[in-house]
């Protein structure tokens, strides 16, 4: 565990880096604390939002809610309309230092067209404002949308509500492969099997997912197309094949591979041509991850005598270790801002979710559970997910970078592990 | 014992002529005219293992029965007990050249499944080195992993975890 003088620099680290991107967006509020003081933000119930069957007013203030980042504003059951400016000296009087307001109307063939403006009650300006068109089924989708862009305007963060999750669900002998929103919601499954899959990995474009299923017998990597369902065999060579990581581009997959002995790394195309190796030792060398630049593969070897994190050139090249504190730090994970890497280390409370500054190497962990495993960044950086075991059963936890927010993702399913949060949409 | 439905199926394809590859409709065919003592005249195979051989590794008696060898806490090295074991399934190996083993190597439940998976490997590894030691041909054993898995044992003891640092050997038609 970390002493307190290091806390406090690292949470130092994190409130200059979310006052840095605070200051590039336009908007000019700064979230202080690094999360400790949440927002007070109003969602205004959306005029003629009552035309549809499904709120979307309800589903940007879940989002809102559950980032941990704001604090709602509680406004009544009574609609606002976009078309006029909102009262900003009582907005202000109920707290609220930013409002959304909305219309819904119909539009063509059984679609309804949602207008929103966001507002800063203090400057008594507009934030942003946008239209979407929708059906009435998109009403999730829609009110995502929203929430995203009222999160990038107020945090300076691209908002990841649109994005989805992919995580593997096990009951009795069967194992899923389900695909998410976010917020757990719309589970579908993309692959079963009775066999287990693990590792799975989002293309960059997050149309695919590579993924280790044991169909037959032994640990075979797969890049399945999600869309279509279409599944090649990415690595099946003699021994193991394990452990597939997208390059940032999508053009190549790092994988562990035994053909030629022990757990080594290894590219590969998608498609399962090219196959290179990327480094040779003498020791374990698995769970490889690209850096969000494509420039460092972080990955996990026994080389020093215990697991700990390296990390090489993605050409080849020398290793060159990471992690030096603990006898147990593995699963490396580069968050998406090139600034951090998230890992499991064992401590005295067992195996948790920790983080590292890239630059300065300082450590933290960040969670109070201890069996953690398979963290995983969101695009923006700013949340990890994670599997962990609560009351003897896998469930799926997120935790903020800075360990102030922590969420637990209640997916109804047995027993849930192996998550990976999938990129931003395009 | 933990084995009667792998033997039976080993039992099948051998007697179907087939060592190597899952059967295919028509030598499952004769596998019933045989079983149903149809009379039809078995075919001799010279380079298939011979009746005592095939029947010993299904034989609770004989210790080609046993399959599994069990590992220390982050240990690949195959302890003296299970020399015997490693010797006669080695030369078992070694004079039956058209037979075919799978090793899937595990690992205990505790920390990554990535890394769990590379322990895994280097136990089935390890006994492959030492069946190819006493004569097994390289073409002859694939060594895998299943990591933590396929565990053997689930409850959360140390007598738990140690059942599951296994590997465990499997022939053509076991697995």
């Amino acid at each position: 565990m970390m002493k307190l003088t290091d806390l406090l620099r690292f949470l130092l680290i994190a409130l200059l880096a979310t006052a840095a991107l605070s200051a590039r967006a336009q908007l000019s509020i700064e979230i202080t604390g690094a999360g400790a003081n949440r927002f007070p933000v109003a969602v205004a119930v959306m005029e003629g939002e009552s035309q549809l069957p499904r709120s979307v007013t309800e589903v940007v203030r879940g989002d809102l809610e559950r980032s941990g980042l704001f604090s709602l504003v509680e406004m009544g059951p009574r609609p606002m309309s976009d078309a006029v400016p909102p009262d900003f000296a009582y907005l202000r009087t109920r707290g609220a230092d930013a409002i959304a307001v909305g219309t819904v109307v119909p539009a063509q063939s059984g679609k309804y067209e949602v207008r929103v403006r966001l507002y800063d009650t203090r400057q008594e300006a507009q934030l942003d404002a946008l239209t979407l068109t929708m059906t009435p089924a998109q009403y999730r989708a829609t009110g995502h949308k929203i929430a995203d862009v009222i999160y990038e305007r107020i945090t300076g963060l691209k908002g990841v509500f649109s994005t989805q999750i992919a995580y593997v669900v096990k009951s009795g002998s069967q194992y899923k492969l389900q695909i998410a929103d976010s917020d757990g919601a719309n589970p579908q499954t993309a692959l079963a099997s009775n066999e287990p899959i693990i590792s799975p990995s989002w293309s960059p474009d997050g149309g695919r997912l590579a993924y280790v299923s044991f169909e037959a017998k032994k640990p075979v990597v797969y890049v399945h197309t999600l869309a279509s369902g279409l599944r090649s065999v990415a690595a099946n060579f003699k021994g193991s094949n394990s452990a597939p990581a997208w390059s940032p581009d999508g053009s190549r997959l790092a994988v562990v591979l035994t053909k030629d002995g022990l757990s080594q790394l290894y590219t590969v195309n998608p498609d399962g041509s090219g196959v290179t190796r990327l480094a040779t030792s003498s020791s374990i060398d698995t769970e490889p991850a690209f850096s969000h630049d494509g420039q460092w593969i972080y990955f996990t070897s026994d080389r020093g005598g215990s697991p700990q994190i390296y990390r090489i050139a993605a050409t080849g090249g020398r290793a060159e270790r990471v992690t030096f504190e603990g006898s147990y730090n593995v699963t490396p994970r580069p968050s998406p801002d090139g600034q951090t890497m998230t890992f499991i280390s064992r401590t005295g409370n067992g195996f948790q979710v920790a983080i590292m500054d890239v630059a300065t190497r300082q450590f933290a962990v960040l969670t109070d559970t201890g069996r953690d495993e398979s963290p995983s960044f969101a695009p923006n950086s700013r949340m990890i997910l994670y599997a962990t075991e609560i009351g003897g059963r896998g469930v799926l936890a997120a935790v903020s970078s800075d360990g102030r927010i922590k969420q637990r993702l209640s997916v109804q399913a047995a027993d849930v592990r192996e998550p990976a949060w999938g990129p931003l949409p395009r | 014992m933990r084995y009667p439905l792998a033997a039976s199926m080993l039992a099948l394809a051998l007697l179907a002529g087939c060592s190597s590859t899952p059967m295919s409709s028509d030598q499952g065919a004769s596998v019933e005219d045989r079983t149903a003592g149809a009379g039809t005249i078995p075919t001799v195979r010279p380079d298939q293992p011979q009746g005592a051989g095939l029947a010993a590794l299904r034989d609770p008696n004989n210790i080609l029965s046993k399959r599994a060898i069990m590992f220390d806490y982050d240990s690949f090295t195959i302890r003296g007990q299970y020399m015997p074991l490693i010797e006669a399934h080695g030369r078992f190996l070694a004079a039956n050249p058209q037979m075919k083993m799978l090793i899937q190597g595990s690992a205990d439940e505790r920390g990554s499944r990535e890394y769990n998976l590379a322990l895994g490997q280097k136990r089935s590894d390890a006994v492959k080195k030492a069946l190819m030691l006493l004569g097994a041909k390289e073409g002859q054993i694939e060594s895998v992993s299943l990591g933590e898995e396929k565990p053997q044992c689930t409850e959360r003891t140390e007598a738990c975890y140690a059942e599951n640092r296994r590997g465990e050997m499997l022939y053509a038609g076991e697995f």
